[in-house]
């Protein structure tokens, strides 16, 4: 993943809760063997509404998506945040953010924010009011800035997840560092537990 | 202080642990289907790693294939290429693979269990939400996204935070005609779709001490319906009687030695949890969802409600859309409500007692005139069984169709789906916009609230027929 430091630009407000991954991403897209192109899907039944946020052209450009309550809850598809990344979003602010398709995020670079409701709440009325609302997301700082609203808010942030944000490392290499504990835990595994080898 | 049953089972998983990483967990079984897992092989191909333990990686198809007209093949040119990619995967790494056809193919958290691989106290992933099923064990099963899948295909580890603990504990006797499904639903619907982020629920109580193997699975694989991480129940002898004489189980001295260490897997008298939520399991009936998320679910007996009575605005907001979806009037009785298709099957309720429950209700009595209803078992093997058993001739005989096994209309990725604004009862685990066909209206239904639904052509329970 490339490093994520600050992520500085608009933000488009999404005020509904629950949203689940498969209106982020509905099943269909599931079948392709790609990587990419998947922001072509993001939303994709609710963007057939022409008044959707996302067709809103005061929205277009934005980087930081703010959302609902529990947002990403559902299936475990990881093409939800390929969707959202590959559709431009660096940041998903929510006051709630599902664990699977927070774990995804983490491992693309697509930063997941999670702030009080009621900061999430006074953000989504301050974009609706004005579009070109500037937000700083702050890696290094952990810490949510707008300086129109003279809002300054830290959000929680693992250190070992900050770290990899900050330098743009994914986890493979990370646990391969580790490679003679997981042979010395492989030698001692218990004989009875199974193998998926065909008997 | 004592430990919980899943802190039990996490800290004997741990390979490396410092105070500033995640817990690096080993995996003790790793289940991979072809929706989650192409672009995770392709990765493993442009970084030239191997998969480390392919004796401990099963592979099957379910998510995309047809359930019936199997000789055709899958005519979906996506689809193909998607279950083909599978196939060569696991050829060119040495995963071993139940495919399409093959008598041990089925939908992933079906064919673990029946096989003997899901144990107790093991650590248990695949790159599907529903994979908390495997707790019905004992076992620490979560879903994982697909550089998830990568990492464990490379390292069979997983750096994981540890999560919180949450006890669910449903004392009964349940009521006649309450079953696993309903006893989750409503778990669900008191704790909400979020309720369980960040923890492990585990199912405390006699309902799920009285709870057969499948009726065990079918509430763990809801887990995450709530938000857990996982769900799991303590082992016991009902544990330890499923499991003896299955293929993948230990046999001999190895299974005493087993059985000597599965007893010890339960939660300490002393232990406590983050979170403990109680729900008395004698006033519980038939549950039916009415929305379009999980916990937007109501006994049977209750109406649609008005958006205007509820407190919260953001929960007002989400039914108020909801009904709009759905295509309901506030103040409806649940049971008015009529149904164009009736779908049995998913890694929910897809498994022989489902296939009985349905086949009780189905006897001697007809699919009303107008529905549509699709019964699909959850793999090959419960098919087999169901038709050594004669069930798919009563499931037939009343004018259901009899499918072969995978994930079907659960998600519509294979040729099963709703039509725009029709409505189904179905027992499958999401009511989400769209989950069944785009436009599609969802009802979260037990396997007999679905059979007594197919016959009158409204939600119904069996009670009433």
């Amino acid at each position: 993943m490339l490093a994520v430091q600050r992520v500085q630009g608009t933000a488009v407000p999404l005020d509904r809760s629950d949203v689940d991954t498969d209106q982020i991403i509905p099943a269909e897209w599931l079948k392709r063997i790609e990587r990419t192109g998947f922001g072509a899907g993001l939303f994709s039944a609710w963007r057939q509404d022409p008044a959707f946020v996302l067709n809103q052209p005061r929205y277009s450009g934005a980087s930081i998506l703010v959302a609902g309550p529990n947002f990403g809850t559902g299936s475990s598809r990881e093409h939800a945040a390929w969707a959202l990344q590959d559709y431009g979003f660096e940041v998903v602010i929510s006051s709630r953010i599902a664990d699977i398709f927070r774990n995804n995020c983490t491992k693309i670079g697509v930063l997941p924010v999670v702030l009080a409701h009621d900061v999430v709440d006074r953000l989504m009325r301050a974009i609706e009011d004005d579009p070109a609302l500037e937000i700083v997301v702050d890696v290094q700082e952990r810490t949510v800035w707008v300086g129109a609203l003279d809002l300054s808010e830290p959000f929680p942030l693992d250190d070992f997840t900050q770290y990899r944000f900050l330098n743009g490392l994914d986890d493979i290499g990370l646990s391969e560092r580790h490679a003679a504990a997981i042979a010395a835990y492989e030698a001692a595994r218990p004989s009875y537990l199974p193998t998926t080898t065909p008997v | 202080m004592g430990q919980t049953l899943s802190e039990k089972v996490w800290e004997r998983h741990v390979v490396h642990r410092t105070d500033d990483e995640p817990d690096l967990l080993y995996v003790d079984l790793h289940l991979v289907h072809e929706v989650t897992s192409p672009q995770a092989f392709e990765g493993l191909r442009l970084a030239g790693r191997r998969v480390r333990r392919p004796d401990l990686t099963l592979a099957t198809m379910d998510h995309n294939v047809p359930t019936a007209g199997l000789h055709l093949g899958i005519t979906d040119p996506i689809s193909r290429r998607q279950c083909e990619a599978l196939e060569s995967n696991c050829k060119e790494f040495g995963v071993p693979l139940y495919a399409m056809g093959h008598a041990d193919q089925g939908i992933v958290h079906v064919i673990g269990p029946q096989l003997g691989l899901t144990q107790p106290g093991t650590i248990i992933v695949c790159g599907d939400s529903h994979t908390a099923t495997h707790g019905a064990f004992g076992a620490i099963a979560f879903g994982i996204g697909t550089s998830e899948v990568e990492h464990v295909l490379a390292t069979q580890t997983l750096p994981q935070t540890k999560p919180g603990t949450m006890a669910v504990t449903v004392d009964g006797p349940l009521p006649v005609g309450v079953t696993a499904k309903d006893v989750i639903l409503a778990i669900i619907a008191r704790i909400g779709t979020g309720g369980g982020i960040g923890k492990i629920i585990e199912y405390r109580g006699s309902v799920f001490r009285g709870l057969s193997m499948e009726g065990r699975m079918t509430v763990c694989n809801m887990s995450i319906e709530g938000g857990a991480r996982a769900g799991l129940i303590a082992p016991d002898d009902t544990t330890f009687a499923y499991l003896e004489g299955r293929r993948h189980a230990p046999k001999g001295a190895e299974w005493e030695r087993a059985l000597d260490d599965w007893r010890s897997l339960t939660t300490d008298p002393d232990a406590t949890f983050d979170d403990d939520v109680v729900i008395d399991g004698t006033t519980l009936s038939p549950h039916v969802s009415w929305g379009t998320n999980p916990a937007q679910t109501l006994p049977i007996d209750a109406s649609i409600p008005d958006p205007d009575t509820i407190a919260d605005p953001g929960a007002a907001d989400s039914a108020r859309r909801a009904l709009q979806y759905m295509g309901l009037r506030a103040g409806t009785p649940i049971r008015d409500i009529t149904v164009d298709t009736v779908f049995v099957g998913s890694c929910t309720n897809g498994r022989i007692e489902d296939l009985r429950a349905v086949a009780e209700v189905l006897r001697g009595r007809r699919v009303h005139e107008g529905v549509r209803m699709l019964v699909v078992p959850g793999s090959m093997a419960v098919k087999a069984q169901a038709e050594a058993e004669g069930l798919d001739a009563v499931i037939s005989g009343a004018g259901a169709e009899w499918r072969e096994a995978g994930c079907s209309m659960c998600l519509a990725m294979n040729p099963d789906k709703l039509a725009p604004g029709e409505r189904s009862a179905s027992t499958s685990n999401r009511n989400f916009e769209g989950r069944q066909g785009p436009g599609g209206r969802t009802h979260l239904v037990s396997p007999g609230v679905a059979a007594a639904t197919a016959v009158t052509g409204h939600l119904a329970a069996p009670a009433d027929l």
